[in-house]
């Protein structure tokens, strides 16, 4: 077993005692509309006790587990109990989960992003559970006068055999919640998990089927009010004045304001990115009639910067393309030298439009501000950043901030930057009353904090004996200087050089599913596609032999190339045996391969197209994964899966364009999204068993199927595709 | 303003609002009924859908005022314990990710499975195409669907 010493945040572990506002108890009567069944009304102790921060045990052995992470579709709310569940050795059937509200004194990292909650977790939420474990084993030890050592624990069971011992969690509950928290606990082996790698179903899923309240745009509040922004309709426009007076009768208007969202005093955070400082407010008694009154509201902008078009963000981007940087952001060789004695050279230049997160559940926050406290509620994934941005903009301490999370319908990235949450906040300390701020599918599709815009152009050298010898990148995007320079091929080629430039823009972008990965992988992995049949060699083998260069005999200082090259491999391999490669391309199907390493987990995928069709379909997809310990496969592959509909999609028909700084997408009738009929017909998921620590899962597979679906084009049309959507260059899939 | 008495998962109840407000917005704000979802506002994405009679409908353009006589159905109402089978396929099939569209999809298969029982993947493809799920479950979707379809009168 391992040891491992309680340091991590022993205030973690002490008892909940400690929790500001009791937030073992929900304080929210928006939830109790959100009935027990009879069966877990009939299955609920009389009494709990708390044994930690994550976890209190009832005196039936029922265990509650607070999950610490928001919830955006990534399923943590499911998979981070888990493994607090497999280390307290509790019967999985017998764990209520509840959604943590936000308690930095107790939990780590209450946030969404960067598919690092159960990477970031894992150490934490184990010892949490172990140090449960220890203390329910020292309160048998002392209520049967044995040794610890000697004491068993298995499904919510203490036993001690010599004696014939043994009882339930519930017996011992009052007696543990009493016992010192240990300094040090004993972790399981990874060989004795009995609930991490097995398939637990989503644990809000029969509320998710029967409709219950969950969401943030769900919450119902005595005395709240229905609020409404109204932001410039371009970026480059800011507000002047309106005529308020004519829609403040309107039938249900309470009242029409404007807002200084983030005045200069306010102490900004990472999370305020794309705030729109003036708004203006609509508050009324229902969302139908602030709709009503938003429609008619005249609102007059001026101009406060230049009005950007995507004509001038495409010449502009092209324009970096062809400078060269004083400071490339790697250097190895002698990259000029190389391609002077290149056999083959070939180049090639990629682009992505913006685009829109347009996550499902539109924009929305629970606010009720007034000079004493402030208490939120919604979907947010980083509330910790929240919090401070509020205590400078509310003039408020934290303590006088109560933050609790809702499931979030979707995140992609868009709910890390919180500016909604924000503008509920000053919407109801001027009201001085409850209100819920819900943003129209306009308002959230034109806001802004899109994925940039990006243009990469490659460079590669062949040797007459189809060796790749030099490589040259260069990369820019708005606002962003998009690549990750010690990611592949870096490490596997002598001569290698990246430039990345960043170009200014009004347009507010922010992180999107997998950011800079979601662009760069796909073009990297169509123009190694490309570079690899230039060599006249096999996709597939092309890489391999990469990948062998880069573990031999790694170019540069190892440890500055951040994949590990066997790690790589072995996902391409296996993708290879799963998909049956050899002798590809088969009749009536055309397929492409591709592997990208991000968010520290490696994939590999092939895909097929079905060529019987007027436009080519994806008829199936194998992925190859591996992100280490899978703590739910089930759970897991709905992530793989999901992220290779997202990328096809995305890549194949979405994009947000502007004219004059006015988003030109403004709902789904013209920003299209990938459907049903559009979306592979299969998909399997294949999962290294190495035992590795977890690492991210909820990102990775999507940036290489675009370089997979770009692939199997070309081998299905002839066509190679260079610029997305894929849709804009002729040929069409679905 | 006017008055309307609306027959709600099998309930008459009275709602005074403008004539001209949507189902979506009657259902979610007077009834208390949040779990028909916004999405779009212009029926592009169907996380709105609720059944009118047996037909699966648009509720967010669905003005209360043409409403009439005819029965709504949301998913609160769709089986009284939550077991119609395609809840139960939706629960084997752990489809959801987010689960906001989860409503509307749901909805949608259940009428839709009421007019053909044994559909092919492509009649399921095709009515369920009106349906956005942003997460991307479209292949957990289909096969709660066949699995609904092969177990049970729907």
């Amino acid at each position: 077993m391992t040891l491992i010493k309680t340091t991590y945040n022993r205030r973690s572990f002490l008892k909940s005692s400690t929790l500001a506002g009791g937030g073992m108890i929900l304080g929210f009567n928006w939830l109790a509309s959100c009935k027990p069944t009879p069966e877990q009304v009939k299955n609920m102790p009389k009494e709990w006790f708390d044994i930690n921060g994550f976890l209190k045990i009832g005196d039936n052995g029922m265990v509650t587990i607070m999950s610490p992470n928001p919830e955006i579709g990534q399923n943590v709310k499911t998979s981070m109990p888990m493994i607090i569940a497999d280390e307290l050795g509790v019967d999985w059937k017998d764990v209520i989960v509840e959604q943590a509200p936000l308690n930095t004194d107790i939990f780590q990292r209450q946030l969404a992003g960067g598919s690092q909650s159960i990477r970031a977790g894992w150490s934490g939420l184990r010892m949490a559970g172990a140090t449960a474990r220890h203390m329910l084993v020292a309160a048998a030890a002392d209520a049967w006068q044995v040794d610890t050592s000697e004491i068993t624990v298995d499904n919510g069971v203490i036993s001690h055999g010599a004696s014939n011992n043994s009882a339930g969690f519930g017996d011992m509950a009052s007696k543990a919640a009493t016992m010192p928290v240990p300094e040090e606990v004993q972790l399981k082996e990874t060989s004795d998990f009995s609930i991490i790698g097995t398939d637990k179903r989503n644990v809000d899923g029969p509320n998710l089927v029967t409709g219950k309240p969950l969401f943030g745009i769900d919450i119902q509040e005595e005395g709240m009010m229905i609020a409404m922004i109204v932001h410039p309709p371009a970026f480059g426009l800011t507000y002047k004045s309106m005529d308020a007076d004519a829609i403040k009768s309107m039938p249900g208007i309470k009242d029409v304001f404007p807002i200084d969202v983030y005045p200069d005093s306010v102490e900004k955070q990472w999370s305020d990115g794309g705030a729109i400082n003036k708004l203006v407010a609509i508050v009324g008694e229902s969302t139908w009639q602030c709709m009503q009154a938003k429609k008619a509201l005249k609102v007059e902008w001026e101009t406060s910067s230049s009005l950007e078009s995507t004509e001038g963000h495409d010449e502009a981007l092209t324009k970096l393309l062809n400078t060269s940087s004083k400071e490339p952001a790697r250097k190895d060789g002698d990259v000029a030298g190389a391609f002077k004695k290149a056999a083959q050279i070939i180049e090639r230049t990629y682009s992505a439009p913006f685009l829109a997160h347009n996550t499902m559940e539109p924009m929305n926050f629970y606010a009720d501000v007034n000079g004493e406290r402030a208490l939120l509620n919604g979907p947010i994934q980083t509330p910790e950043f929240l919090e401070k941005t509020l205590a400078s903009r509310l003039e408020l301490p934290v303590d006088k901030i109560d933050i609790k999370m809702t499931r979030m319908g979707g995140g992609f990235g868009r709910r890390l930057y919180g500016t909604f949450g924000v503008e509920a906040a000053v919407i109801s300390q001027k009201m001085q009353t409850p209100i819920k701020l819900v943003y129209t599918r306009e308002d959230d599709m034109t806001q802004g904090t899109y994925r940039p815009t990006y243009k990469v152009k490659y460079k590669a050298g062949l040797d007459s004996e189809g060796n790749l010898i030099a490589w040259h990148v260069k990369g820019a995007g708005s606002n962003d200087d998009l690549l990750f320079e010690n990611r592949f091929p870096a490490g596997a080629v002598d001569n290698y050089l990246a430039e990345k430039f960043s170009l200014e823009s009004v347009v507010t972008t922010g992180a999107w599913r997998a950011p800079r990965s979601n662009f760069v992988a796909g073009a990297e992995q169509a123009f190694i596609d490309e570079v690899a049949e230039a060599a006249g060699k096999d996709p597939i083998e092309f890489r391999l032999e990469l990948f062998d260069r880069a573990i031999k005999d790694p170019v540069g200082e190892p440890e500055k190339n951040d994949y590990d090259p066997e790690r790589y491999a072995g996902v391409l391999k296996l993708v290879r045996e799963k998909s049956g490669w050899e002798g590809s391309q088969k009749n009536g199907t055309s397929r492409g391969v591709s592997a990208y390493y991000c968010h520290n987990s490696y994939v590999a995928q092939v895909l097929d197209l079905n060529n019987d069709s007027k436009s080519p379909k994806v008829n199936k997809v194998w992925c190859a994964v591996d992100c280490g310990i899978v703590i739910n496969p089930m759970a897991a592959k709905n992530q793989i899966e999901g992220g290779i509909i997202d990328g096809i999609g995305h890549a194949s028909y979405s994009e947000m364009t502007f004219k004059d700084g006015q988003p030109q997408h403004k709902n789904f009738d013209t920003y299209r999204l990938i459907r049903h009929k559009e979306a592979p017909k299969k998909i399997e998921s294949y999962f290294v068993d190495n035992g590795i620590d977890p690492t991210g899962l909820g990102e990775p597979s999507l940036p290489p199927i675009i370089g997979a679906l770009a692939n199997a084009l070309y081998q299905s049309t002839g066509q190679r595709h260079y610029n997305q959507p894929f849709i804009t260059e002729k040929s069409v899939i679905g | 303003m006017a008055k309307f008495s609306l027959k709600v998962n099998g309930k008459t109840q009275e709602v005074d609002v403008d004539p001209s407000t949507p189902m979506l917005w009657v259902l979610r704000d007077h009834l208390k009924l949040v779990g028909t979802k916004f999405g779009c506002g212009i029926a592009q994405c169907g996380a709105c859908t609720v059944h009118l009679g047996d037909n699966a409908v648009r509720s967010c353009q669905l003005p209360v005022s043409a409403i009439g006589e005819k029965s709504v159905t949301t998913i609160e109402g769709l089986s009284e314990n939550g077991d119609h089978p395609v809840q139960k396929a939706w629960l084997e099939e752990d489809v959801y990710q987010c689960g906001y569209c989860q409503a509307g999809q749901i909805m949608n298969a259940s009428a839709f499975l009421k007019r053909n029982p044994n559909p092919t993947d492509t009649e399921i493809e095709d009515a369920m195409n009106g349906n956005i799920c942003r997460c991307g479950t479209y292949t957990r979707i289909k096969k709660a669907i066949k699995n609904a379809a092969s177990t049970s009168n729907v």
